[in-house]
């Protein structure tokens, strides 16, 4: 049977675009075909989790009911009542399979590996959210379908972005009137091309003709500076993967925006110019922003309101840094359970950490501190080489050039 | 105290600046507004005006100016 992994070949894109026709064309006439797209979807999730992959399709299949049975569960629950303990526990119990996926390789246990598909993490960061709209009574009712609708909506099934649930519904159960479809099949169409310039053009030539010999290159001078490894080569390996992470990351969500477009949903941006922030808390506002902004509404909020409204902890500076330390690491851990993820997790607490005392010490002394375009290129040259440095943790390539 | 004056007081007190001239202003796009400042603004917003404000309802798109935060905050109550 065949297997087609997201985005991955030209015929891919093809057979995405061709069957969604169809949907399109109706679109454009005002009609939405919702039968149509869900057997679409589901047309698509059998090619992506079938055939060699058929584990997977398996572990999606129970995946998706237990997590339909958690929602629809604490909903009526939640109609009812609305203990803080019940909530804890229908938030842990939706992080549990990834919990045990991403402990797989560092446990025993090799079998929880058996849970794990394609786009697992993505999914939970959906499910989890709408557990806790569930709480905060935002969402009042998500019917079964929707909810799988909203998960499983196929153009960001596999990596995101990740969009809200509310959101997501205000689009998808309505018809742009024609103006609006033809603009965004137009901004769609953009997209798309972005991201093969970005994907197959500048990330191949990062991360297929350059990548390799840098590694080479500096795993040849892993004696460098005193057996640190530090050479020149591995600095060019830093920013030459830097550029590859990016290009092929927002490349790879042009598509899955581009796509959503065409059905008329408008799945929020991942990339805005990262690499000109001024500073690490810009650049997170920057950088895989869905991600980013998950964190901060479902974690970093949170974390903090909890600490201020039960006075756990004095000072509203202590509570911030304790937040942002609690919310990259879980980043960290999310990411995968190895010490190059947890520490890329750490780097970025403490740099965001530093940058908050930075400001707060600008905003005590403004006289002294002067600002104009020059200072304001230092500031992105410092967080673009502080990002990179962080980037080259994140590659595990120190792992490998130290450990092996 | 009207709900805008209350309002006005909070975001002084938070951002060490006089937002009174500034109503439209974004208040995150001009840096006086983050997200700790925002948990910060919560709390005080329910402690003084008697509202309850779920974190889930803070989009940010809709808070970002004094206006926009006084109309969010009489509409809760």
């Amino acid at each position: 049977m065949i297997n087609l992994q997201p985005y991955a070949s030209p015929t891919y894109f093809l057979i995405l675009i061709g069957t969604l026709l169809p949907a399109m064309v109706a679109l454009y006439f005002g009609k939405r075909l919702p039968v149509y797209e869900a057997l679409w979807t589901f047309g698509f999730l059998v090619v992506t989790f079938g055939g060699n992959h058929w584990h997977q399709g398996l572990a999606l299949i129970g995946y998706m009911i237990y997590q339909a049975l958690l929602v629809a569960g604490y909903q009526w629950y939640r109609q009812r009542s609305n203990q803080t303990s019940v909530f804890v526990t229908l938030v842990i119990a939706s992080i549990l399979p990834l919990v045990g996926v991403k402990l797989a390789p560092v446990v025993p246990a090799h079998s929880l590996s058996l849970l794990g598909f394609l786009g697992i993490s993505y999914l939970t960061f959906k499910a989890v959210q709408v557990i806790m709209e569930l709480r905060d009574g935002t969402i009042k009712t998500i019917r079964t379908w929707e909810f799988l609708r909203f998960l499983l909506f196929f153009p960001t099934v596999s990596s995101g972005p990740i969009d809200r649930f509310r959101r997501f519904q205000a689009d998808i159960t309505v018809v742009p009137d024609r103006g609006q479809y033809v603009e965004m099949l137009d901004t769609g169409i953009q997209y798309l091309f972005r991201g093969f310039v970005y994907k197959y053009l500048l990330g191949y030539v990062f991360g297929t003709l350059w990548l390799p010999n840098l590694a080479h290159m500096a795993l040849a001078n892993r004696n460098a500076l005193g057996g640190t490894g530090i050479s020149w080569q591995l600095i060019l390996y830093m920013y030459d993967y830097s550029m590859y992470l990016f290009f092929d990351f927002a490349g790879y969500s042009l598509f899955a925006i581009g796509v959503s477009y065409f059905l008329g949903v408008k799945t929020p941006a991942n990339f805005n110019a990262p690499f000109i922030a001024h500073n690490i808390k810009d650049f997170w506002n920057r950088w895989h922003m869905s991600l980013s902004f998950w964190f901060r509404d479902f974690i970093f909020m949170r974390v903090t309101f909890f600490m201020m409204k039960k006075r756990l902890v004095k000072g509203s500076v202590r509570i911030s840094q304790l937040a942002y330390l609690i919310n990259f690491l879980i980043m960290g851990f999310w990411h995968g359970v190895t010490w190059y993820y947890i520490v890329y997790g750490l780097f970025h607490a403490c740099a965001i950490i530093l940058n908050d005392c930075w400001l707060r010490f600008k905003k005590r002394h403004r006289q002294l501190v002067p600002h104009n375009q020059w200072t304001e290129l230092f500031s992105i040259f410092i967080t673009f080489n502080t990002v990179c440095l962080s980037f080259l943790i994140f590659s595990g390539f120190l792992d490998t050039l130290w450990r092996h | 105290m009207t709900t805008q004056a209350t309002v006005i007081e909070i975001l002084n007190d938070l951002t060490g600046n006089d937002v009174s001239q500034k109503l439209d202003d974004n208040l995150f796009d001009t840096g006086l507004l983050d997200s700790m400042a925002s948990v910060q603004l919560v709390i005080e917003l329910e402690e003084r005006c008697g509202v309850s404000i779920p974190i889930s309802e803070f989009d940010r798109s809709e808070w970002d100016t004094v206006n926009k935060i006084v109309a969010k905050v009489t509409a809760l109550q």
